[in-house]
């Protein structure tokens, strides 16, 4: 297109936008080993983007001709029957089972994450900061499928009896009303399941914020008169909100794409069933559907509809991603 | 408002280490105490006993009696949190609350003491900042934070924010330290304004400064590195500057010193 020649040139110099690519003059003194080195990288660097983009136009070519296909609404649909002449698929259900659960896991786990990091690092002794601290770690260093045997297995049977509290109570509200799904295979469950497992992130994330609050700031409050939770009020937990943010969005990113733990415990919906908002339901969340669709990923058009909800679920990840990591630029530019 | 403070046989320890031995003193009220010598020598720390600020260090304790008047600041039945009311400080770095606007500084330390009422903050957060110097520069700018004015009128603000809570003893540690001349013109001034009102205590490192701004005039100095700090002489500060007792005061004013 005769439109691009004229911005090539520099395009072509600076692939990332980021101003002049020889700031420092280099590659006119360059050395030998400067050049080398600057080529590998630079080799390195067009590798990466290149699997990207090749992953990327894979992906794409796999989900266009099955979403062309698609006989049901892609976005709305609450269908799942894939396989056979006509395919009908939507990935409603999914989406919701995705968002609802994670939504759970983090109002249970920044809450919990927050304050755990607060006794960490501003009232635990040093003899205990420390092993409290490296008990969260670990808990980041289990692997997901035993959470998920845990949770369905060992936690489940305890978890049901409050689950029939909220919807004795709550049962009203379409969030926790009646369903036909038995025991603890619920989304609510698997969000109380997912919150444990991005707990570590969030508490280590934040911990380690409020431990940089300058000591100068706490001193200030305190030599106010505030009492210790007064000081945090006013000087840790602002000091550290843009922490606890990005800390969310990375657990909640962990959250939206955890498979085999969520796999375990949720109980996959029969095809048809009604559209319900309740937490206390079953469902498949895209991770999930996608894992336990494996054995189907027989015809391409069959493999590109689990494609499709693939790339719905990278493209939710990655705008959560992409806000968290605004948010931590503009921390940087505040701190600077 | 006013108090004296009478520090009787005071020691201060930070875990093992004794960093300040057997100090005893008065400071008179509505009038300004200069603490001098050389750094390390214990200033700060002691400083920090007369509000408890040294206990927010882990392991700092006291042994000995530090008086507000007739209050027993160490007796058991006193909270710190109450004590930091009564004496406040000012540090030698400007600390702003950064995420605070002006006028939220100032009014930190009310809102802590619970004062709500909207009309009555604005009204102490004007008079804290006249009292400081610093309304006439900042009055159209309240809700701007406060991270963003000079390291001079970052101080004064911090002076205006300590005293919002109407203190009877104001420290400062070094208040000057991190600031221009003309900013440190300014605080020399308004030091001069607040000792009508407050029990001022000034560390300083300045000796022309402790000289202009105080009344009186501590010494402290330590025998030898690792030693405790101790109070060498305390006089009128005249006094301490033409005609010490101790050769050691001599010997640190006339920079002659180590
Ligand atoms: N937080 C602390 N923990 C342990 N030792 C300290 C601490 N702060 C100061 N000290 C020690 O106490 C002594 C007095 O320090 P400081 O009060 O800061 O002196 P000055 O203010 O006169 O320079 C020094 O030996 C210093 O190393
Ligand atoms: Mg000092």
């Amino acid at each position: 297109m005769s439109g691009t020649t004229g911005a090539a040139p520099t395009a072509r110099r600076d692939p990332f936008g980021g101003g002049p690519s020889d700031p420092q003059g280099t590659r006119k003194t360059g050395r030998l080993g400067d050049r080398l080195f600057g080529g590998a990288a630079r080799g390195a660097g067009l590798l990466v983007i290149a699997i990207v983009v090749l992953v990327g136009v894979f992906l794409l070519s796999r989900a266009v001709p099955a979403l062309l296909d698609n006989r049901a609404n892609f976005l709305t649909s609450t269908e799942w029957s894939v396989g056979g002449e006509s395919q009908r698929f939507g990935i409603a259900t999914m989406l919701w089972v995705t968002v609802a659960s994670s939504v759970v896991a983090m109002v249970i786990a920044v809450p919990l994450g927050v304050s755990v990091a607060l006794f960490i690092t501003q009232y635990a002794p040093t003899w205990l900061a420390r092993p409290a601290a490296g008990l969260v770690q670990l808990l980041a260093a289990v692997p997901s499928i035993v959470f998920g045997i845990w949770g369905a297995y060992v936690v489940g049977p305890y978890f049901e009896p409050v689950q029939n509290l909220l919807n004795s109570v709550l049962g009203w509200t379409p969030l926790f009303s009646d369903t036909t799904v038995s025991g603890s295979s619920t989304i609510l469950f698997a969000g109380v399941v997912l919150a444990i497992m991005v707990l570590p992130i969030v508490t280590a994330m934040s911990g380690e914020i409020f431990a940089q609050t300058p000591t100068t700031h706490r001193e200030g409050a305190l030599a106010l008169g505030a009492t210790k939770w007064e000081m945090i009020r006013t000087t840790v937990l602002p000091f550290g909100k843009p922490g606890v943010i990005s800390a969310a969005m990375l657990g909640l990113g962990r959250a939206l794409g955890e498979t085999v733990a969520v796999m375990i415990i949720l109980s996959a919906l029969a095809d048809g069933t009604a559209w319900s908002w309740s937490l206390l339901n079953g469902g498949e969340t895209f991770a999930s559907k996608i894992a336990n669709g494996a054995p189907e990923f027989t015809t391409p058009l069959q493999t590109g509809a689990y494609i499709a909800a693939g790339l719905v679920l990278f493209v939710l990840t990655f705008v959560v991603n992409a806000i968290a990591r605004v948010v931590i630029n503009r921390r940087k530019a505040f701190t600077e | 408002m006013a108090k004296r403070i009478d520090v009787k046989d005071l020691n201060v320890y930070y875990g093992a280490f004794k960093a300040v031995e057997d100090v005893t003193m008065t400071v008179e009220p509505r009038s300004v105490t200069a603490f001098i010598g050389p750094s390390g020598c214990g200033k700060s720390t002691f400083l920090r006993t007369l509000n408890r600020m040294h206990e927010v260090v882990p392991g700092g304790r006291v042994e000995g009696h530090v008086m507000l008047d007739d209050q027993d600041l160490y007796s058991p039945k006193v909270d710190p949190v109450a004590v930091r009311r009564t004496v406040g400080m000012v540090f030698q770095r400007p600390n702003p609350f950064p995420t605070m606007s002006i006028f939220d500084n100032v009014a930190a330390g009310l809102r802590l003491n619970g004062l709500r009422d909207k009309k009555r903050l604005a009204e102490r957060v004007e008079t804290s900042l006249r009292g400081a110097h610093l309304w006439n520069e900042v009055k159209d700018r309240l809700d701007k934070p406060g991270a963003g004015l000079s390291g001079g009128q970052q101080q004064r603000l911090c002076i205006a924010r300590a005293i919002a809570v109407r203190p009877s003893v104001l420290l400062m540690d070094e208040p000057c330290s991190a600031l221009d001349p003309i900013s440190t013109q300014a605080i020399e001034d308004l030091i001069g304004t607040l000792k009508s009102d407050y029990t001022i205590v000034i560390v300083t490192h300045n000796m022309q400064q402790a000289a202009r701004v105080s009344d009186r005039t501590a010494f402290f100095n330590l025998a030898a590195t690792g030693r405790p700090g101790r109070l060498v002489e305390m006089d009128d500060t005249q006094k301490i500057f033409s005609n010490p007792t101790q050769r050691a005061t001599e010997d640190y004013i006339s920079g002659r010193f180590g």
